[in-house]
């Protein structure tokens, strides 16, 4: 079977790609390997491991499950386009604070969950943040700083 | 790691799609939420010809009202699902299944009606499906066809469901008033697919259960009704007498398929546990004493 190309256009972190690229190619290879952004990173490639986590039309969605023809007129960001932003800023800082990461693969994945359930202002027990990150592997933390930071951020945005 | 070459058609049309499925046939894959799909892609464990992206077709999405009938199209997100307040209000059980459903990333894309035409066994909604009594509306070329829960469920990944037939909609019957329901499931890591599972849906009234239905998943190759274990629970006063009759009758019902989660004996203890505090939970959400 021979290879079938496909012309996809997006917006990736607020500027417009015009690509053609194999129609397998799946959103993630596509953001870094046609377009560059290495910050979202593929692990287990079939949807475990959380690693390749970007938003798609404001949902955080497994990049490595959604072709990026499916992308077709989607406005994507990445952890790219969310650190330049600033949206996260305060949470980027408490992790380094709070020694969240170790070797830091699967940081940009748990920082775009994050920013989605930081994103619904809401009270929020450990265990929510728990559960909420459950999709989202690391295997260097053991999660405890990971759920600091991101409560110690919640807290602080509630109290404004 | 990387999918396998294949063709990629984005339906524009329900009857696109269908047309697509006629011309394909076994050939094609539809692609809905991909949440499923694409692991099984990417791992090579299939290698349709064709895939057809239903993606696009809005009239499929959408959760609304129609009598006594909550009415799910089948592209519906996990998480427009779990965030319905007609879902809330009309099928508790479904509402309280929804957090099990994978991961918020994963419950963005997955949609229901894709869970429930993959029908892998421990999955949620397929046996949400039966408890309830839904009914699953496919459509083809040549017109739709309504299939009870109860008759769609064939075995491993298989369904009533004919290659040329879209799932497009699912009828869930309300709860009704005095029924109770209760979803439990156990997983290694929140949001991963169940070890055992139960569903429990019917009347219980103080202590004595009237009509209930258990729909067992994770442990055979489809969701399926306990009728052994239903037979020596209905009609009864829930104590620990009628917990033992009823997990001893569940050894007639289930002969669970063991996996890397578990060996059969483990997985048939752990329905035990679980049908004993379904119940448990089931008798005090009715108001009665556990």
């Amino acid at each position: 079977m021979s290879e079938e190309m496909v012309t996809v256009n997006m917006t990736v972190n607020g500027e417009p790609v015009t690509k053609t690229i194999p129609v397998r190619t799946h959103l993630v290879d596509f953001i870094r390997t046609e377009l560059g952004f290495t910050g979202s990173h593929l692990g287990c490639e079939h949807g475990v491991c959380g690693a390749c986590s970007v938003r798609v039309d404001g949902d955080v969605v497994r990049g490595c499950l959604m072709l990026a023809a499916q992308a077709e007129g989607a406005d994507v960001m990445t952890i790219e386009g969310i650190t330049d932003t600033g949206e996260i800023a305060d949470l980027q800082d408490k992790f380094v604070e709070r020694n969240a990461l170790q070797c830091g693969f699967c940081t940009p994945g748990m920082l775009m969950t994050a920013a989605e359930l930081l994103s619904h202002k809401s009270e929020m027990s450990r265990n929510d943040i728990r559960e909420f990150m459950s999709g989202n592997y690391c295997r260097c933390t053991g999660y405890h700083a990971i759920v600091d930071a991101i409560e110690s951020i919640n807290n602080e945005r509630l109290k404004g | 790691m990387k999918a396998p070459k294949f063709s990629y058609i984005r339906a524009d049309s329900l009857d696109h799609a269908l047309e697509l499925l006629d011309k394909h046939g076994e050939d094609a894959r539809i692609l809905a939420g991909g949440q499923s799909l694409m692991p099984t892609l990417n791992m090579r464990l299939s290698q349709p010809e064709v895939l057809v992206d239903i993606n696009r077709l809005n009239d499929l999405k959408g959760i609304s009202l129609d009598g006594d009938t909550v009415v799910i199209g089948a592209l519906t997100r996990h998480i427009d699902v779990m965030n319905s307040d007609i879902v809330a209000e009309h099928l508790p059980l479904i509402a309280e299944a929804m957090p099990h459903v994978a991961h918020v990333a994963i419950r963005n894309r997955g949609t229901i009606g894709g869970s429930i035409a993959l029908s892998d066994p421990a999955a949620e909604m397929p046996a949400c499906a039966l408890a309830l009594g839904a009914t699953l509306i496919v459509q083809s070329s040549s017109g739709k066809r309504e299939i009870p829960a109860e008759e769609f469920f064939h075995g491993l990944y298989e369904t009533a469901r004919a290659e040329n037939e879209l799932l497009v909609e699912i009828r869930y019957p309300s709860q009704k008033k005095d029924n109770v329901s209760v979803f439990m499931e156990l997983a290694r890591r929140h949001g991963d697919y169940a070890i055992a599972g139960v569903c429990a849906y019917g009347k219980v009234s103080g202590n004595m259960v009237e009509d209930m239905r258990l729909v067992y998943f994770a442990s055979e190759d489809r969701p399926i009704i306990g009728e052994n274990a239903v037979a020596a629970l209905n009609g009864k006063a829930w104590c620990d007498e009628t917990k033992d009759a009823v997990t001893s009758a569940l050894e007639n019902d289930l002969d669970p398929m063991a996996n890397l989660h578990g060996s059969a004996t483990m997985k048939m203890h752990l329905q035990k546990v679980l049908t004993g505090r379904v119940m448990d939970t089931a008798v005090t959400r009715a108001g009665g004493a556990s």
